[in-house]
């Protein structure tokens, strides 16, 4: 049976369904939002619509140009050190049997599906005074008395790279997998040394791939809101934890709504910028 | 040296992978209610409590409904356009494709206050409903990339055959492309259902004032304190996610499956 245009509506049939799913509740929903981006609040949580475009100004406040830096900042931060985990882990589990494939891949998968909640939850636990590490470095005699490490900066990078690092990997994954063995073999024939044949030639050979990861981790990491509340402190609070912020307890939705689409924009940005950059270092 | 360099590489990152879970699983059986790890007595206590509490039961059946619904209708979003695009000649609909994926792609938060300002302005706010509709629209990325995959596996002359012995589209797709693609059917289900189940924020924006889903109900209880139950919820969510993926794996190609996910970001 070759593939050949629809043609009627039976043959189009199909297509309407998810076509109609994917208009009216993605579509129109942002639509909806960027719309209420230019409206106007009125004192009691409503809004009217209106062009103006107050809420989009409200960024240069030093307040929200604080949040926004540090949201950018800590989103860095988390892509970066993912990368440095993930890269070497990628490539390990790449080379190792199927068996062992699968078994990281399924662990990988849950923690990276597992509710961000949870993983506050577990890491304030880690983290904590009662129940946390600093317990064991006491018992091994490294430290005087348990401490807490939550809420603070560090904190929220650990949680953060713990939720990205499966990202990371999983993005790694399938370039590392076809990535041909004959290169590092080539290059330890004449000479280098495991650690020089990856970084002379693996590295070199999957950059592209790198800076793939390095965006989409994070842009990854820019959406993270949970993570900062429980793990953090006010001023650790992202863009995100202050969208919501807006649209749920202060009741300006237009201004949530403002923000929201900023933060479209920055991840389309990159985005493309990934694409771009990978079009140039692949020509 | 080698070996062991690298083994000790993976044995680092397993470690810190598995770290907060163990704690947390030793704190779950904790005879009291306190945060104490290693546990002080064992207790399968605030296991139980999760079915026996109310409020953890209500919170329970309130998410593995939204789940079940919600992976359904993001397959039987999927399902269709997967299949009209494997079958048809259609650049236009890949349109569609696109969009499947967009949600998937964006930070979530996006997605979550475009339906609350969608179902704010449409009127049907907080509606139990609502939710299943956004998850399945957040989630249908997942079993779209996994049908994908399955129809791109398809020989298409077993469909040529059954055409040319007069078999016409529909009981070419209920006797041929429907068995080849019911495992792909299930992982992509399957993948929706664990992370509608985990998904906080859209859930939350949509009906996190009417209705509280396990995520939702270990956030609010965080912000009051601790209680073991918690822990236990987490060790559960755990168990169950990773039975989960260790199915799709037994019964699918994930290697295989993961090459495809990330070939389409």
């Amino acid at each position: 049976m070759r593939r050949e245009p629809a043609r009627g509506l039976v043959q189009h049939l199909p297509v309407i369904f998810p076509g109609l799913m994917l208009t009216v509740f993605f579509i129109v929903p942002f639509g909806t939002m960027v719309a209420v981006s230019f409206f106007r609040r009125q004192q009691g949580g409503f809004y009217v619509p209106d062009f103006v475009l107050a809420n989009y100004a409200r960024f240069l406040t030093p307040f929200f140009g604080n949040v926004l830096v540090f949201s950018l900042y800590l989103a860095i931060a988390v892509a970066v050190v993912s990368l440095i985990i993930a890269v070497p882990f990628t490539y390990l589990i790449a080379r190792s049997r199927r068996v062992t494939q699968v078994i990281w891949l399924v662990a990988l998968l849950s923690i990276l599906s597992l509710s961000e909640v949870i993983i506050g939850f577990a890491w304030s636990t880690l983290l904590s005074r009662t129940a946390g590490i600093t317990n064991l470095l006491v018992r091994v005699g490294l430290m005087d008395a348990p401490k807490a490490l939550v809420p603070g900066f560090g904190a929220v990078l650990t949680g953060m790279v713990y939720q990205a690092m499966p990202y990371a990997v999983l993005v790694l994954y399938p370039s590392m997998v076809r990535l041909d063995p004959t290169l590092t073999e080539a290059a330890r024939t004449l000479g280098a040394s495991p650690l020089k044949a990856f970084f002379t030639v693996v590295l070199p050979a999957l950059r592209t791939t790198l800076i793939a990861t390095l965006i989409m981790a994070f842009i990854f990491a820019l959406g993270s809101y949970l993570l900062p509340q429980i793990l953090g402190r006010p001023s650790h609070w992202t863009l995100s934890v202050l969208i919501t912020d807006q649209a749920l307890y202060q009741s300006n939705m237009p201004f949530a709504a403002a923000m929201a689409v900023f933060l479209v924009l920055v991840s389309l940005a990159l985005v493309s910028l990934t694409m771009f950059a990978s079009k140039k270092l692949e020509a | 040296m080698e070996r062991f360099l690298s083994r000790l590489y993976l044995a680092l990152v397993g470690i810190f992978l598995a770290a907060p879970i163990v704690v947390v699983t030793g704190v779950s059986f904790n005879e009291k209610q306190n945060l104490a790890f290693p546990p002080q007595g064992f207790s399968l206590h605030w296991f139980a409590e999760i079915f026996i509490s109310p409020e953890w039961f209500r919170a329970l059946v309130a998410s593995v409904l939204l789940a079940v619904t919600s992976a359904a209708l993001a397959v039987a979003i999927a399902l269709p356009l997967a299949w009209f695009l494997w079958r048809r000649i259609a650049p236009w609909a890949q349109v569609f494709q696109l969009l499947g994926v967009a949600p998937f792609t964006l930070p979530p938060v996006i997605t979550a206050l475009g339906f609350l300002t969608f179902w704010a302005t449409s009127g049907f706010y907080g509606q139990p409903w609502t939710a299943v509709i956004a998850h399945a629209i957040f989630f249908v990325t997942l079993p779209l990339v996994t049908l994908t995959l399955g129809f791109s596996s398809i020989d298409r002359s077993l469909t040529e055959a059954a055409a040319t012995m007069g078999a016409d589209d529909r009981t070419v797709f209920r006797t041929v492309v429907l068995p080849l693609i019911l495992p792909y059917v299930v992982s992509g289900y399957a993948f929706a259902f664990v992370l509608s189940l985990n998904e906080y924020i859209v859930a939350y924006m949509t009906i996190g004032f009417v209705q509280e889903t396990l995520p939702i109900k270990v956030f609010n209880a965080l912000r009051y304190g601790y209680t073991p139950t918690m822990a236990a919820v987490s060790v559960l969510f755990v168990a169950v996610t990773a039975a989960v993926f260790g199915l799709i794996a037994r019964f699918g190609d994930l290697p295989k499956l993961m090459g495809a996910m990330s070939s389409k970001d």
